[in-house]
């Protein structure tokens, strides 16, 4: 019976125990959780208030290291290729076209100061497919693809999430192709001329090309 | 008693004016509270709750339709109307329909005995308390028709739970009622409200002018959320066990209906509950000396306007529970209905018996 008795007591008081609580909870809805950071001393004094954010309106900005959405200052790329094969879930795809010894100068130098040897037509991102590992980031020797705090890109077509980086129109490009073309039969007809009169031509290219995989990329091209 | 000339005076003129042959006045009557309900659960009860469930719940509900999310309410009213009206295949087609229309006629007709105050009651009964109570319970058959008439294994578990609950929880809420009816010598809403009238405002009230009445009022209220299916007392409807409950397999306006029967009926025992303990239309402001509080505040106007903050205010405490109690075994349910509130409200029945006796 004294069971019975403590049953009802117990339910009475631990109701309006509970009851205290979702009132409190009601009448600081007034109140806004702040937005302090995890990173702030007051983090877990904010207990009271709504913590409702209303997302597309209000939104805890991404701290500005955020790793993201990936950018590629095209400018500053020298058509090397490594971000495509680091990349492990392939979402990069770069064309180069050599840049020929009279369009150097055009071509320009990166923001480094290194002399750009490739024309980048085509340096798609698919950022759909992007994991945001970073890999791309740390194998580029001019630092030119980072990730970027932009968080929220999301599409409502899946071919908007493919990002164009590359930087020369398709005409151009093909005139570039040709002309690399042209000159490259120019210079094998000089070489087998030269080779025919046994000295060797002096090549335009002070240095020596940087990596071998755009050429190959070029043959496909 | 100051409003007792006037009792009854809108809804006698309004039940006595007819064109030829057609009592419009009578269509009138029977319109004002179901106009009520529209608007009541369309702006309290579904946006309301939905406001006052995520401040509990440090929310902020919702916010897109309009200011504040104010429309809300119609932009879902409109999503229902355009659903497609299913009956499915295997239900049984005639209880599938009827099912809603019962449940809400059930709920509907016990505002014909609600006093919205002094000069408005729908009929002023004397055996009113007696035929809300009864009235209500035929909503029993109209969950079981649909429940049964859907076909679905949860609706039906619904149903059957909703049933036996509705119908255990009427003792503990009649008998509870019946300690006010003894309190007021009379059944009828009008004569129960007009007996907790007077100038001390709420200290008329059965409530407060006798040491008994909590307890017959507390068991009403906890019956009271058994027989509209809330919170704790929601396993009917149980969303994480039953879909839905009874009401699974109904879809756009039918759907619509079940909400708008379940929301008059929280209504309604709220507002019983205000006629039985809290004195109705009655005003709550006591004259203080030469202050008239009490007289300013009193009349058909201002009647109207109390009953219906009061049911507010119940209906405020029902949502509040809801946000606060977890839901109820059905054990558990069926042992606080037989073993406690059952003895309890004996008990307080006695005690009314006795205090009326000899005060």
């Amino acid at each position: 019976m004294s069971e019975y008795f403590s049953n009802i007591k117990t339910g009475a008081t631990t109701i309006a125990t509970g009851m205290g609580i979702t009132l409190k909870h009601f009448f600081n809805a007034i109140k806004r959780k702040g937005d302090t950071g995890i990173d702030d001393a007051d983090y877990f004094r904010q207990v009271d208030g709504l913590c409702t954010l209303q997302y597309p309106k209000e939104a805890i900005p991404t701290p500005p290291h955020g790793r993201y959405r990936l950018y590629v200052n095209i400018d500053d790329c020298i058509g090397c290729c490594q971000c495509e094969r680091a990349c492990p879930v392939e979402c990069i795809t770069i064309e180069t076209i050599k840049t020929t010894a009279d369009d150097l100068a055009v071509c320009g130098k990166t923001s480094g100061g290194q002399q750009k040897r490739m024309w980048v037509p085509v340096f798609d991102i698919d950022t759909a497919k992007c994991m945001t590992c970073g890999i791309c980031q740390s194998v580029c020797p001019t630092d030119c693809i980072y990730h970027t705090p932009v968080a929220d890109f999301s599409e409502f077509n899946v071919k908007n999430m493919l990002y164009h980086f590359g930087n020369l129109s398709k005409i151009e490009a093909e005139a570039k192709k040709k002309k690399l073309a042209e000159q490259q039969a120019q210079a094998a007809k000089e070489k087998a001329a030269a080779g025919a009169a046994g000295a060797p031509a002096a090549k335009p290219a002070p240095k020596p090309a940087p990596k071998p995989a755009p050429q190959q990329k070029e043959g496909e091209a | 008693m100051s409003s007792s000339p006037s009792l009854n005076t809108w809804s006698d003129a309004l039940s006595g004016f007819s064109i030829g042959w057609f009592p419009l006045g009578l269509v009138i009557v029977a319109v004002i509270p179901l106009v009520f309900i529209a608007l009541y659960a369309l702006t309290y009860g579904v946006y309301g709750e939905r406001k006052i469930s995520a401040f509990m719940q440090d929310r902020l509900g919702p916010m897109e339709v309009g200011f504040w999310g104010i429309l809300q309410t119609l932009a879902d009213i409109l999503k229902l109307l355009q659903k497609e009206d299913i009956v499915p295949t295997a239900a049984d087609k005639f209880l599938f329909v009827i099912g809603p229309g019962i449940l809400f006629v059930g709920s509907f007709l016990a505002f014909a005995v609600l006093p919205f105050g002094p000069a408005f009651i729908g009929a002023d009964l004397n055996v009113g308390l007696f035929y809300a109570v009864g009235i209500v319970a035929i909503e029993v058959v109209g969950i079981l028709a649909a429940g049964w008439g859907s076909n679905n294994k949860w609706a039906l578990y619904g149903a059957v739970r909703s049933v036996a609950q509705i119908v255990s929880y009427e003792i503990p809420a009649s008998i509870a009622l019946l300690c006010a009816a003894m309190l007021a010598g009379t059944l009828s809403m009008q004569q129960i409200t007009v007996m907790q009238t007077g100038p001390g405002g709420f200290m008329h009230w059965f409530l407060f002018n006798n040491p008994i009445a909590w307890l017959p009022f507390l068991i009403y209220f906890i019956s009271s959320l058994a027989e509209t299916n809330r919170a704790p007392f929601d396993i009917p409807e149980a969303e994480s066990e039953l879909v839905a409950g009874y009401f699974t397999e109904y879809s756009g306006m039918k759907f619509a209906v079940i909400f708008l029967a379940e929301y008059g009926s929280m209504f309604m025992v709220s507002a019983v509950l205000a006629v039985a303990f809290l004195g109705g239309w009655a005003s709550p402001l006591p004259n203080i000396g030469g202050l008239h509080l009490n007289d300013m505040t009193s009349g058909p106007a201002w009647g109207a306007f109390w009953i219906i903050m009061k049911g507010f205010f119940f209906i405020f405490v029902q949502m509040w529970l809801r946000w606060t109690l977890p839901r109820l075994r059905v054990d558990q349910l069926m042992y606080l209905c037989w073993k406690v509130l059952t003895p309890f409200a004996l008990i307080a029945f006695v005690l009314t018996a006795v205090w009326e006796i000899y005060r």
